[in-house]
């Protein structure tokens, strides 16, 4: 499969990249182009320009400060995954970073490159909604913040302008002795999520609590019914069964030909119990 | 393994038009969603700026270190470095199965990493080195990985037999001691129809006895 026929720019810089951008809102963002390739070579996408932004310097890396990690969006995940810091103090972010596809797409896919392509079933939305990220996003007009919460919008959807880059996800340090993972039952070949659960946990009995899904819906959500269900209370098996049944209730669940909504819908409880238990 | 040599490809594929006008109307599973057409935005043409570094649509000349040689070669944007390397500069032991990044039968090294050879575009590797499975054996002498895969009777179609390589290859270049889920782990992403698994995972095990 051969994409259409596309014009290349390759900015040596941001601010390059983003003038690019505005004089032609149609041109895609290329970054590792793992989401965006497959769909060209479909023809389900066929932009007249791509701009590659993946060799950016100014987007990668990771760095560590003022009570926040702040991950550039040309990391790869795989730079994600094998971060000291992040594996100590946020766990579910690497998690979610290593159960992204296989090495091969870890090594060249970026965590920007993910998000805005926001997939329902990219690993990426649950563990920044459960760890409550934000999205900085440039344009040649300035600079913006925009809660992950608010970022993904529906299916494919986010709250991304056409003249708009994603330059960094902002992650806040948790409290200390917070516990968090992300689980997740995936379609075996491409390794997608059918069903994936992030949670952070900290306090005894629990303070703070947050259990967001993928895959179960088209836009990725926090689940307030079984954070709900937990918070005040010590984690037990008994505690996080009584919560976990309440997974996804009263949400729209996807149905496709991986799986039905019911199918989702009981995944959604058991991988809630699963991630939870993780963190006991 | 030849050097630079023939140009090619961009025609002889209409047969594709019946095919994915199927899959347009079916459906599809590129990425973990089903993509209907009805949730996919078209692009309409647009004039593109004169600005940043621009190249395409048609062909442009580019260099690429491939197997320790830089490498002149054609290409127009569009094109996948699975694509240069097969159709320009002849290195076909890379092959193109499913051609999305699931089967990992693309597999080569940038930069020392395994990669999607078929969803890498061919402009944006720069000044990265890749690494084909023609650049595993060196001087004439096959790679210890494979010639356990020949021992141990690890192909049987062969078509995802270079990306096994490549990926068992990596795995005994960061570890000396491979377990078994070790390298299952590092063969997770590669597909094998034939299911030659249970064999490539005894070859991966028995090279990195002998690599010791």
């Amino acid at each position: 499969m051969i994409p259409s026929q596309v014009n290349f720019h390759k900015p040596n810089s941001l601010s390059e990249a983003l003038d690019l951008l505005s004089g032609n809102q149609d041109a895609k963002l290329l970054a590792g182009g793992h989401s965006l390739i497959p769909l060209m070579k479909l023809r389900l996408n066929e932009p007249d320009s791509v701009i590659s932004i993946g060799n950016l310097a100014e987007l990668r890396g990771i760095s560590d400060s003022d009570g926040s990690f702040k991950i550039g969006a040309g990391t790869t995940h795989s730079e994600i995954a094998m971060h000291q810091g992040l594996r100590q103090v946020l766990p579910v972010i690497t998690q979610a970073a290593a159960s992204i596809g296989d090495i091969q797409v870890r090594n060249f896919g970026t965590i920007g490159g993910s998000i805005a392509h926001a997939d329902p079933a990219a690993d990426w939305p649950g563990a920044l909604l459960a760890s409550g990220a934000t999205l900085d996003l440039a344009s040649q007009s300035g600079q913006r913040k925009v809660a992950a919460s608010d970022f993904f919008q529906g299916f494919f959807s986010t709250a991304l302008n056409g003249d708009e880059i994603i330059t960094a996800i902002i992650i806040p340090k948790p409290p200390a002795g917070t516990r968090s993972g992300y689980l997740k039952f995936a379609q075996p070949a491409s390794r997608f999520a059918i069903v994936g659960c992030a949670a952070l946990v900290s306090g005894d009995p629990i303070a703070e609590i947050a259990v967001a899904f993928n895959g179960v819906s088209d836009t990725p959500f926090r689940d307030a019914g079984v954070e709900g269900a937990l918070k005040g209370k010590t984690l037990s098996e008994e505690v996080i069964a009584k919560a976990a049944s309440m997974a996804a209730d009263g949400r729209d669940i996807l149905s496709d030909h991986h799986a039905s909504s019911a199918y989702r819908h009981h995944l959604a409880r058991i991988y809630a119990k699963r991630t939870l238990n993780s963190l006991m | 393994m030849k050097k630079n040599s023939k140009k090619s490809h961009a025609e002889g594929h209409s047969k594709g038009l019946s095919r994915r006008g199927f899959l347009r109307g079916a459906g599809l599973t590129t990425a973990g969603t089903v993509v209907f057409t009805t949730g996919v935005q078209a692009f309409e043409a647009h004039t593109q700026p004169a600005k940043g570094t621009s190249f395409g649509p048609g062909s442009i000349g580019i260099e690429m270190k491939v197997n320790g040689r830089m490498q002149s070669l054609t290409v127009e944007p569009r094109t996948t470095l699975a694509t240069a390397l097969r159709d320009h500069l002849s290195l076909t032991g890379t092959k193109v199965v499913c051609d999305r990044g699931s089967c990992s039968a693309c597999t080569v090294f940038i930069d020392g990493k395994p990669v999607n050879a078929c969803i890498t575009m061919a402009l944006d590797v720069g000044d990265r080195e890749v690494i084909t499975i023609e650049g595993i054996a060196r001087n004439g002498e096959l790679h210890p990985v494979q010639e356990a895969f020949i021992e141990h009777d690890a192909s049987q179609c062969g078509y995802c037999t270079p990306g096994m390589v490549m990926s068992c290859v990596h795995l005994l270049e960061n570890e000396e001691n491979p377990s078994l889920e070790d390298v299952k782990a590092a063969t997770r992403g590669n597909l094998c129809r034939c299911g030659t698994y249970p064999h490539v995972f005894k070859a991966t095990l028995s090279a990195a006895e002998k690599m010791k």
